[in-house]
């Protein structure tokens, strides 16, 4: 099977294009064999990612499962994964059957929601198979077309604006990144990704407009890649766009976007800043390390006074993101092996805690904390579950999110004591926003009038959440499961780029018109 | 040797005699009856000639003194000109006829108005180059006023054609210049006449006005103010024709001027088009946010897309040419759809372009409003459509000639241009679903038309159907 990848990509695509133009209609038999088409096709997909996992080896540092063919203009259609990213593709493939689920409720335009959310996993695919530079553009920005619907057709009241500073945010970050690809593309003569990890782009100073660049190229590079990255990631202070878009966006749309999407920024720090520009993220860490540690400890704080559920949860993701960047440009083996855990560990909780609201709204249609109390009178299999995952989300032991959140500060702290004991202070207060929500959702009596015939969660949900607990729980037990196959890759990456900074030539190129 | 310049020339004899029988034969019969015949007739003669210029061989011939070039450059622009051209055409009819404007002279002014384009893009000296030039202009100033009892229609022809008239006297005035200090119009005699410490100061001014003459036909910043107007005021149909075949021709004498004539100059010229570049990428982006007129709209998006097109051919290379050529290629592919659902918008048996009519398309229409929905993503150049691919073309030529800035630029324009055709999108799918839309019915042409153009945009991502290889052959003819 040398074309595995592909068949992964591409098959929710052929799913997307026999819903489109094979089963019309939008009665209710239509509707739900549009439902169940995409569940199916989902889970196929996730199967096969199975074979993946079956063939791959990990203590192969290099990338497996490559297809290469010619495209357009030049480039190349080039697909491939590593220790790191195939845990991304599992990562989608898992998550999209309970994706697909969550929207079972949904009766407005189903069979156009299914056709988004198949597109939506082809693209996201793509982004981690992707080893051409051009290639791994297309599918990061062509997410933005379903994701843009998916808010705007399916949101919440708002969801116009939303929509649009979603599309036009992430859009703007993107471009940047373009104009440097092309940049990189001409001067390392390929966009291969594992040529370009290898290529060693330009660190001598250079003058811009009378500014000294130290680190030149690869500073400029990095800050274009960094542009689109934070966007996406969210970090502090551009992060503005996703307790928007997460508010208006349908509960399926939420949990792809804080499950998955925002993968895609930390993936991109991952597989381009900190390989191909090492000297100019050695140069700029400590600027990363200050904004995701005033990330965490300022979005926690603005987390605390939400009172709309999905806003609070949306802030603690920024947050959470936070420890992701940092465990990044920390560049050990336990940062880097911490920032993968957490955004793996994220995937899950973050998507259950979306979906946990999500079980209320459907029965209440609101998301103020305000409207709900005492909840574990009527909802005692909800509450058992809403509390497992704010365990998780606070980074109780025993739970997934510690792992990440533990590896992350250790990393760290061997590199900036100080960054370490600010980001520290997030647990504290996760703890707090975490805990306050949960009270107030669920404990206290249940004096609310409108509560008193709520209903606990019927079998759909529970089979939802059910493969949720058990990679949480497992993961917090046993993360050997991902370290073990990271490891070589993250060793490998953490080696090369301290070759890299430890070679690296910082001083100003010789003026060529003094020459003259 | 004359036979040999006539077979040069062969297809624009063969068009030019053909409108010139249709006309006769419009006149002698039954005159606007026979309208949608020779229609047809135009549209299938400017395939068949399309096809046979896009079928005959390669090389390079000059014909008459060097005054008519055939080479590969031109050949790509006249297919894609003809072909451009034949499907504004063919679209046409069902909307015209409706507003009883079908006059027999309309297809045989387009078809007037196409051989000044095969000539432009073939000129070889600058005598050559102004008749084609005016060949075009005033086919193009009379199909502007089609609509004869409608004030709009009236107001664009003669808008048009007294700035065209203005950029023509320019033209003409940049002309003279370069001849008095080239010593000749041809082409290949200007170029070597610049010599080895680069052109004199009269030279320079004759290459500044003669790009503002070319400027005003591209319509790029800062003369572009024609376009808006002229593209509202004229019946659709023939926006749409000014949209496609008329760009994509001027965009080629524009390149063919600058390198077989100044070839060798291109850092002088090069500064200038890419301002021009600049103000029109910008200026495109931020003044359509306002219309609500898709017509008033499409024309700043055009203006737009002409500053990516000149972005390429401010690069000064054969990358540049070939950008720009893809470019082109892809932007007039894009215009045809989108005018071929511009045409369709009507609301109860009225036609409509406030783009607020668009209202919930997606809910009664959802193929054409997928359709629709491709084209304006794909206008705006978000990948995966093919419009991106243009689009990364051209930037990449322009970073490549050391035009980093440029493309800096363009790309931050292209997402504040993203904005607008983002709200058509919005109005077509998250729109207010209380309000009526527009009727939806649409022509089967129409509709192959709109369909075939998005189906391109998506499809093309797999090998852009083989395009760029074309446009790279193109380009090697031009630049050498």
């Amino acid at each position: 099977m040398d074309n595995l990848l592909s068949l992964i990509t591409f098959i929710p695509l052929v799913a997307a294009l026999v819903l489109a133009l094979l089963l019309p209609g939008n009665d209710e038999a239509s509707q739900r064999n549009a439902k169940m088409v995409a569940l199916v096709v989902t889970s196929f997909v996730f199967l096969i990612s199975l074979f993946l996992l079956a063939g791959f080896d990990p203590a192969d540092t290099g990338f497996q499962f490559v297809e290469e063919h010619e495209w357009v203009l030049g480039l190349k259609y080039k697909m491939g994964v590593d220790g790191i990213s195939i845990l991304f593709v599992l990562l989608t493939t898992f998550l999209m059957p309970i994706t697909i689920g969550a929207c079972w409720g949904v009766t407005h335009r189903v069979r156009e929601y299914m056709i988004a959310f198949l597109l939506l996993e082809t693209l996201m695919l793509g982004v981690f198979c992707a080893l051409d530079l051009f290639l791994f553009y297309v599918f990061f920005e062509a997410g933005l077309i379903p994701m843009f619907l998916i808010i705007g057709i399916w949101g919440g009241a708002n969801r116009i604006y939303a929509a649009f500073k979603f599309f036009l945010y992430t859009f703007l970050g993107s471009v940047l990144m373009l104009i440097a690809m092309i940049a990189m593309y001409l001067d390392a003569g390929t966009a291969d990704i594992p040529t370009l990890m290898m290529h060693q782009f330009g660190t001598e100073a250079i003058s811009i407009a009378g500014w000294q660049v130290v680190g030149g190229m690869q500073t400029l590079l990095w800050l274009a890649f960094f542009a689109s990255f934070a966007v996406k990631m969210p970090m502090w202070p551009v992060h503005t766009w996703l307790p928007d878009a997460h508010v208006q966006a349908p509960t399926a749309g939420s949990v792809i976007l804080a499950a998955i999407l925002l993968k895609m920024g930390g993936y991109g720090f991952l597989r381009f800043s900190l390989p191909m520009f090492p000297v100019a993220s050695d140069l700029l860490a400590p600027l990363v390390l200050w904004m995701s540690a005033i990330a965490i400890v300022y979005t926690s704080l603005v987390a605390l006074v939400q009172s709309d559920m999905k806003k609070l949860i949306a802030y603690s993701s920024v947050a959470h993101m936070g420890y992701v960047t940092m465990g990044i440009f920390a560049a050990n083996n336990q940062g880097i092996d911490g920032a993968i855990f957490q955004m793996i560990s994220h995937g899950f909780v973050s998507g259950a805690l979306f979906l946990c609201v999500g079980v209320i709204y459907d029965r209440m249609h609101t998301r103020e904390i305000e409207a709900y109390g005492g909840l574990v009178n009527r909802m005692p299999a909800y509450a058992l579950i809403f509390m497992l995952f704010t365990m998780a989300n606070v980074g109780l032991p025993g739970t997934s999110g510690f792992i990440g959140e533990f590896l992350t500060l250790m990393g760290v702290f061997q590199v900036n004591t100080w960054v370490a004991m600010v980001a520290t202070t997030g647990v504290i207060l996760s703890a707090g926003y975490a805990l306050w929500l949960y009270r107030r959702v669920v404990f206290g009596d249940l004096i609310k009038e409108s509560l008193k015939s709520i209903t606990d969660m019927d079998k759909r949900e529970r089979l939802l959440f059910a493969p949720l607990v058990v990679m949480t729980l497992l993961l917090g037990v046993y993360p050997s499961l991902v370290t073990d196959i990271i490891g070589p890759s993250v060793d490998a990456l953490v080696s090369n780029h301290q070759t890299a900074v430890l070679n690296a030539d910082l001083s100003p190129a010789v003026s060529v018109a003094a020459q003259h | 040797m004359i036979s040999a310049d006539i077979s040069t020339v062969l297809p624009e004899i063969l068009l030019a005699v053909y409108a010139m029988i249709a006309l006769v034969a419009g006149v002698y019969t039954g005159k606007d009856k026979v309208a949608p015949t020779i229609l047809f007739l135009t549209a299938a003669v400017m395939v068949v000639l399309a096809a046979m210029i896009g079928l005959s061989g390669g090389g390079t011939t000059s014909a008459f003194n060097g005054a008519f070039i055939d080479d590969g450059f031109a050949r790509f622009a006249k297919v894609t000109i003809l072909l451009a051209a034949a499907a504004v055409l063919v679209m046409s009819k069902d909307y015209m006829l409706r507003r009883d404007l079908l006059r027999f002279e309309y297809p045989v002014l387009v078809a007037l108005a196409s051989v000044g384009m095969m000539m432009m893009v073939s000129a070889g000296d600058l005598m050559s180059l102004y008749m084609g030039l005016e060949l075009q202009s005033l086919s193009l100033y009379v199909v502007a006023s089609l609509r004869r009892d409608s004030a709009k229609s009236t107001e664009a022809g003669l808008k048009y054609f007294v700035l065209g008239a203005l950029s023509s006297g320019m033209l003409l005035y940049g002309a003279s210049l370069t001849y008095g200090f080239a010593g000749t119009t041809v082409f290949s005699g200007i170029i070597s006449s610049v010599g080895e410490d680069g052109m004199s100061m009269g030279l320079l001014f004759g290459l500044i006005f003669l790009i503002t003459g070319f400027a005003f036909k591209v319509s790029a910043v800062p003369f572009h103010m024609w376009t808006p107007d002229v593209y509202e005021g004229s019946p659709t149909p023939v926006t749409a024709f000014f949209a496609t075949a008329p760009k994509m021709a001027a965009m080629g004498l524009f390149a063919r001027v600058m390198f077989d004539a100044f070839g060798t100059s291109t850092a002088e010229w090069g500064q200038v088009i890419a301002l021009l570049s600049l103000l029109s990428m910008f200026l495109g982006a931020v003044a359509a946010i306002g219309q609500t007129n898709i017509k008033r709209l499409m024309a700043y998006s055009s203006i737009a897309h002409m500053g990516y097109a000149l972005m390429g051919l401010a690069s000064g290379t054969e990358q540049g040419v070939e950008a720009m050529l893809l470019y082109m290629a892809i932007y007039v592919t894009m215009s045809v759809g989108t005018f071929a659902f511009i045409l369709s918008m009507e609301k109860d048996g009225q036609p409509v372009t406030d783009i607020a009519s668009l209202n919930m398309l997606s809910k009664s229409h959802l193929p054409k409003a997928l359709a629709l929905l491709v084209l304006m993503f794909s206008l705006a150049g978000v990948p995966p459509m093919v419009g991106f691919f243009g689009k990364l073309a051209v930037l990449q030529a322009a970073v490549e000639a050391g035009y980093g800035w440029l493309a800096l630029a363009g790309v931050v324009a292209s997402v504040i241009g993203a904005f607008y055709y983002l709200r058509i999108v919005y109005y077509m799918f998250f729109g207010d679903e209380d309000k009526a839309g527009i009727d939806g019915t649409m022509s089967p042409v129409l509709w192959v038309f709109l369909m075939g153009s998005a189906a391109i945009m998506v499809v093309g991502m797999v090998n852009l159907f083989g395009v760029d290889g074309l446009a790279a052959a193109a380009a090697q003819t031009l630049v050498n």
